[in-house]
């Protein structure tokens, strides 16, 4: 834009920052409040007026993270002081930690599905991105008949609605035994995530000059070698951004993973819902879980920043 | 290797891939779709030709399940475009720190929608809710009240998607050259003269593709709706396929509908890669 000049337009400007900081607010409230609640005590996650003001405990953390029983009488002292701090924490909230015969902490649903979801999201995006990567290599340089109705084709695999795959896909994996297992949900992501990959990867490799390569053949490369050495390096940025995409999809993935797993292989995102389920649920341990989930993608928003805009529109608008 | 090796062997994986876990499960589908078939009894498949398409195109209830989900993308992509395009045309300035400030406002689309309903949940909430609190609406109950629940569901994909919107459109209204303002300056052209003849022209393509991507997004919409409500006025098409195949498992008849649902999909795909290809070709 051009330097503010006139009063109407300093008057206009302050509007519009102002106007742009109060959508900021009220963009960031819900994340705000989540992240709140997820340090609050039990009785101040869901008081009328809402806490705001509060003094933040670890105590949803470690409820998060183990099984609990309501406590019907308070423990003795000595059990209490006995206690390391995390189970106090527990203890002042009036229940405790179950723990095995041997006394060993039993853990709660919530680590395992963690586990599951990193598991199936990191080998996902590894073969997503390792696959789309060559096959937007062979798209960019080489003659491909049919090349635009191919590329059709990759991109369309990625708007079918995931209800629909999902009905046949269990039905198949039911006959073989896929159902609810991280290799099941491997499978569907990295199809899911495989179109996207070679339509951002294409746009990345398009932009290397072809003239590298030439060189590189005219050396005495191979075109493998070439590929290796020199399209692969200089295509490092565009993949390692396509890999936080294809993660994010992955990790944030809902639908399938409802339909496909149980328990086994259950990811987060049907999991954390799930506590909601009867009875009075308790948020603070609901809102520790969703803040841990939620903080990679926080992260990695962060570092993806400058390539937000070609990742979501497929790689077709670059800036 | 010869470079014709390289290209079917860097290609052609990716392609049987696709086709093995996209397509043939669709086949295998349209197959159950001629028929009865359910999957929770051992019971064989029985063909019924066309019923089951028959069965569903004239069933009330599925029109009024299509019906519900044409509100509700109309509701939130429209509510999308405007808030989007909006914060878009505000930041398009100099603003102190407004890299920092754009990737904040980005936040929210790139979050799970499954997580983004359950907090929802917990705002919209009668006894505790900070929405009714903050907007002084004493005990309102925005997802149990049928002719509400849908609008609130369409308000908390407002604001996850509005920042793709406005991502778009940042981009679209950077590209407009600055010369042509400085032309409709020096004619005096009114404000809004200028936005309609310049800006908004300009900014189509870019913005026509936000449009069709979010119309897409939201007529396939489940997690949001899924887990936010389960009044009979906010069951999108989506949740009613799910329910049907995974809760009722009438199979064959599922198989159908989600042929009804795709070949809508596939038609807005199409419009949308069009556009996609036009933009790039710029």
């Amino acid at each position: 834009m051009a330097a503010v000049r006139t009063r109407g337009e300093v008057i206009r400007h302050r509007l519009s920052v102002t106007a742009v900081l109060v959508i900021l607010l009220i963009t960031l409230a819900p994340i705000f409040w989540i992240t709140a609640t997820a340090f609050k005590p039990r009785n101040l996650a869901t008081t009328m007026p809402p806490t705001v003001f509060f003094e933040p405990e670890i105590s949803p953390f470690v409820k998060l993270f183990t099984k609990r029983s309501q406590l019907r009488e308070p423990p003795t002292e000595e059990v209490y002081n006995a206690a390391p701090w995390w189970e106090k924490t527990v203890f002042d909230g009036g229940e405790k930690v179950v723990r095995s015969g041997r006394g060993e902490v039993q853990p709660s649903g919530y680590p395992s599905r963690f586990l599951n979801s990193l598991i199936v999201a990191i080998t996902s995006t590894v073969l997503a991105v390792s696959m789309g990567t060559i096959t937007a290599y062979g798209f960019s340089r080489f003659k491909v008949k049919g090349e635009d109705d191919w590329l059709f084709f990759i991109l369309s695999t990625r708007m079918l609605p995931p209800v629909v795959v999902a009905i046949p896909m269990f039905l198949m994996y039911r006959a073989v035994g896929l159902n609810d297992t991280h290799l099941g949900l491997i499978i569907l992501y990295t199809a899911f995530n495989l179109s996207f990959s070679v339509w951002l990867m294409k746009g990345f490799i398009d932009e290397i000059p072809k003239e590298y390569e030439d060189a590189a053949l005219v050396d005495g490369y191979t075109r493998m070698q070439a590929f290796f050495k020199i399209v692969l390096p200089e295509a490092a940025t565009g993949i390692a951004a396509t890999a936080v995409f294809c993660f994010i999809t992955a990790w944030n993935e809902y639908a399938f993973a409802l339909i496909m797993t149980n328990r086994r292989a259950q990811t987060a995102p049907p999991f954390i819902p799930s506590q909601v389920g009867s009875g009075l649920p308790d948020w603070t341990v609901i809102a520790a879980g969703t803040f841990l989930f939620l903080l990679p993608v926080a992260i990695f928003t962060f570092l993806l920043r400058n390539h937000l805009l070609r990742g979501m529109s497929f790689g077709a608008i670059r800036k | 290797m010869s470079d014709l090796a390289i290209r079917n062997l860097f290609i052609i994986p990716t392609i049987v891939f696709l086709i093995v876990f996209n397509i043939f499960p669709l086949l295998y589908s349209l197959g159950y779709s001629f028929t009865d078939f359910r999957a929770s009894t051992n019971a064989p498949a029985n063909f019924v030709g066309l019923d089951n398409y028959r069965t569903l195109l004239s069933d009330p209830f599925i029109w009024r399940n299509f019906t519900i989900t044409a509100k509700y993308v109309i509701v939130s992509v429209t509510g999308q475009v405007i808030v989007g395009f909006g914060v878009a045309m505000l930041l398009n300035r100099e603003i102190p720190f407004k890299g920092l400030l754009t990737t904040l406002l980005l936040l929210p689309m790139m979050l799970s929608m499954a997580v983004v309903g359950l907090f929802w949940k917990m705002l919209y909430d009668p006894n505790f809710g900070v929405i009714n609190y903050a907007l002084g609406l004493g005990k309102f109950e925005w997802l149990a009240d049928p002719d509400m629940a849908l609008y609130a569901i369409a308000i908390a994909d407002i604001w996850m998607w509005s920042p793709f919107v406005m991502l778009l459109s940042l981009a679209g209204l950077s590209a407009v050259p600055k010369h042509l303002y400085e032309a409709a300056a020096i004619d005096r052209a009114s404000g809004l003269y200028t936005f309609f003849r310049i800006t908004l022209p300009l900014v189509a393509p870019i913005l026509m593709i936000a449009i069709i991507f979010r119309t897409m997004e939201a007529f396939k919409t489940f997690d949001l709706a899924y887990i936010l409500a389960s009044q009979p006025t906010t069951e999108v098409i989506s949740i009613r396929l799910y329910k049907m195949a995974f809760q009722e498992w009438q199979t064959g008849m599922s198989c159908a509908l989600a042929y009804i649902v795709l070949i809508m999909v596939l038609a807005i795909t199409n419009i949308y890669i069009k556009y996609l290809n036009k933009v790039k070709e710029r």
